[in-house]
């Protein structure tokens, strides 16, 4: 039986005459932290909304566990085992800390809408919620408004509220953008503590040295297209990604 | 007597429609600017079934199922369009309503119908059975706020997409929502037709539209109880100043500026405000006071 989590085949994202992921293939196994980078363009943030169904692709398949994602509507998808913290922070604002992630915890509550006229309990998704903004070093500001929190604390909250839906496979779109070197850091070894727990995780993001020093793997794209994916030294080793990001004497 | 009856069933309808449309808006953030629409189809509904000799308690279902039919369907509208546009569709929608009302012979066309019977209760009757609704639906608005649909809800209200991206499904919330918000604003009508024992197509017009949002803004949206108690004050200010009768649509329209002006979040948000400031100056008071002692 297969290990593989998410399977990309083939996939093809046009906007208008611009392609901005060109038949991209692509795989991730059940357990893995996969560095996904490109420079600006590449088309990692439409690959990854491909994959949680806000772009919808022209071409080819995208499988999760085996079931196929295409035709999918957003909420389903995540029902299935995906979850997205998003590059640009989206709190609920008239909710706090607890409740954004509490909400997110009560996924079963809400996911019929019946069932969810007639329950009221929130105290085990309130509790889930808490261990949750703890893991996340979020713990002393539960009660707070995402409005009155900086950005670093922000970015952390959008991965407690994407862990609280169980998912399969984590997407963290650019979490370490904004943040200051120390931030970077302490949510890069975050990402390492949640996928040394099992989290599989797909992690786009422009920190080449967190994201080095954080991945086995790196997967890289440019110009919509796979570029190399493998063991992360030997990628940044490879002449078409070098060339990707610093160009080359020729080009100069 | 009478005519504090009177009153006080006027109260007791624009509470149950102000609470309708703080269903849809308050709770769950979808803005409609042609309410009495719905107001309207439940109140020919209920008139027609009435004039043709049905029982009034039979008709209130039916007249709840005219408006929630077409609340259905802009429910399903409110999936392609959103804020500002969706306020220019519903808007769309009241107009409508009117011109298609105006030009039916059967539903009276611009005279409109008059004569309908009576509900079958006493003056006194007929108010406590609409205070009774009134508070009904309330209550359940009060019960759905407190439950995990109201969380929906609100998240819906802040970021449609965020709350898709939580495995929510927003289109079976957004089309609840209008339903319940429409059907409600229907058995408003009946009870209005039957207060009133005559309606034309000018009684659910945008002027009514622009004065139940106006209740639901001004008393602060998604607060049953502010919302409830400005239903309740400013639907018997026309009937008291002459003068508010007269300039209705100026007069709402004028407090609608102002609240979004000075406090868009209403007289609730405004009382919200300052409780938060005292509790901010208490907790300063009690911090410097340490420091001194």
């Amino acid at each position: 039986m297969s290990k593989k989590l998410l399977e990309i085949e083939n996939i093809t994202v046009r906007f208008g005459g611009v392609i901005a992921v060109n038949k991209v293939n692509f795989s991730l196994e059940k357990g893995e932290l996969v560095g996904f980078i490109g420079p600006n363009g590449a088309g990692k943030t439409t690959l990854m909304k491909a994959i949680t169904g806000m772009v919808e692709p022209q071409e080819g398949k995208i499988l999760l566990n085996g079931q196929l994602l295409n035709d999918k509507p957003i909420h389903e998808r995540i029902n299935l085992g995906l979850s997205l913290a998003q590059q640009i922070v989206s709190p609920l604002n008239s909710f706090n800390c607890l409740d954004n992630v509490a909400l997110a915890c009560g996924k079963n509550k809400t996911k019929n809408i019946f069932k969810s006229l007639f329950i009221n309990e929130t105290a085990e998704e309130e509790k889930k919620a808490k261990e949750l903004l703890e893991i996340v070093g979020l713990g002393d500001v539960w009660n707070e408004y995402p409005e009155t929190l900086p950005l670093g604390y922000l970015k952390r909250l959008e991965v407690a509220r994407a862990l609280a839906l169980d998912p399969l496979l984590l997407l963290l779109d650019e979490p370490l953008a904004g943040l200051n070197q120390k931030e970077a850091s302490a949510l890069g070894d975050l990402i390492v503590k949640l996928n040394e727990k099992g989290q599989t995780i797909l992690l786009i993001e422009h920190n080449l040295k967190e994201v080095i020093r954080i991945c086995k793997k790196i997967y890289v794209q440019d110009n919509g297209r796979s570029l190399a994916y493998g063991e992360a030294l030997e990628v940044m080793k490879n002449e078409d990604v070098k060339r990707a990001y610093l160009g080359t004497n020729k080009d100069a | 007597m009478d005519y504090e009856i009177t009153l006080l069933t006027t109260m007791s309808i624009s509470i149950l429609f102000a609470l309708a449309l703080n269903f849809v808006t308050g709770l769950c953030g979808q803005i409609s600017l042609g309410h009495a629409a719905f107001l309207g189809a439940g109140a020919y509904t209920s008139a027609m079934m009435t004039k043709a000799s049905y029982p009034f308690l039979l008709t209130l279902p039916f007249a709840a199922l005219t408006s929630g039919i077409l609340g259905f369907f802009i429910g399903l509208c409110s999936l392609r369009v959103r804020h500002d546009f969706l306020a220019i569709t519903t808007m769309g929608v009241g107009f409508l309503f009117v011109g298609v009302v105006r030009q039916q012979d059967f539903l009276g066309g611009e005279v409109g119908i008059s004569g309908i019977p009576s509900p079958g209760f006493s003056r006194f009757g007929f108010l406590i059975f609409c205070l009774f609704l009134a508070s009904l639906f309330a209550f359940f608005s009060l019960r759905i706020k407190k439950s995990w649909m109201g969380k929906v809800f609100e998240s819906i209200s802040d970021d449609e997409d965020v709350t898709r991206s939580l495995g929510i499904n927003v289109s079976h919330y957004k089309i609840f929502a209008f339903v319940i918000g429409t059907s409600v604003a229907g058995i408003a009508g009946a009870l209005y037709a039957h207060h009133l024992r005559f309606i034309g197509p000018d009684s659910f017009g945008f002027v009514e539209s622009v004065s139940v949002l106006a209740m639901v803004i001004i008393g602060g949206v998604g607060s049953v109880w502010a919302v409830s108690i400005t239903a309740a004050f400013l639907s018997v200010l026309p009937m008291v100043f002459q003068f508010v009768d007269d300039y209705k649509l100026l007069f709402y329209s004028a407090l609608l500026f102002f609240m979004m002006r000075f406090s868009p979040e209403g007289l609730y948000g405004l009382v919200e405000k300052i409780k938060k400031n005292r509790k901010i100056k208490l907790a300063k008071d009690n911090k410097n006071e340490q420091k001194a002692s």
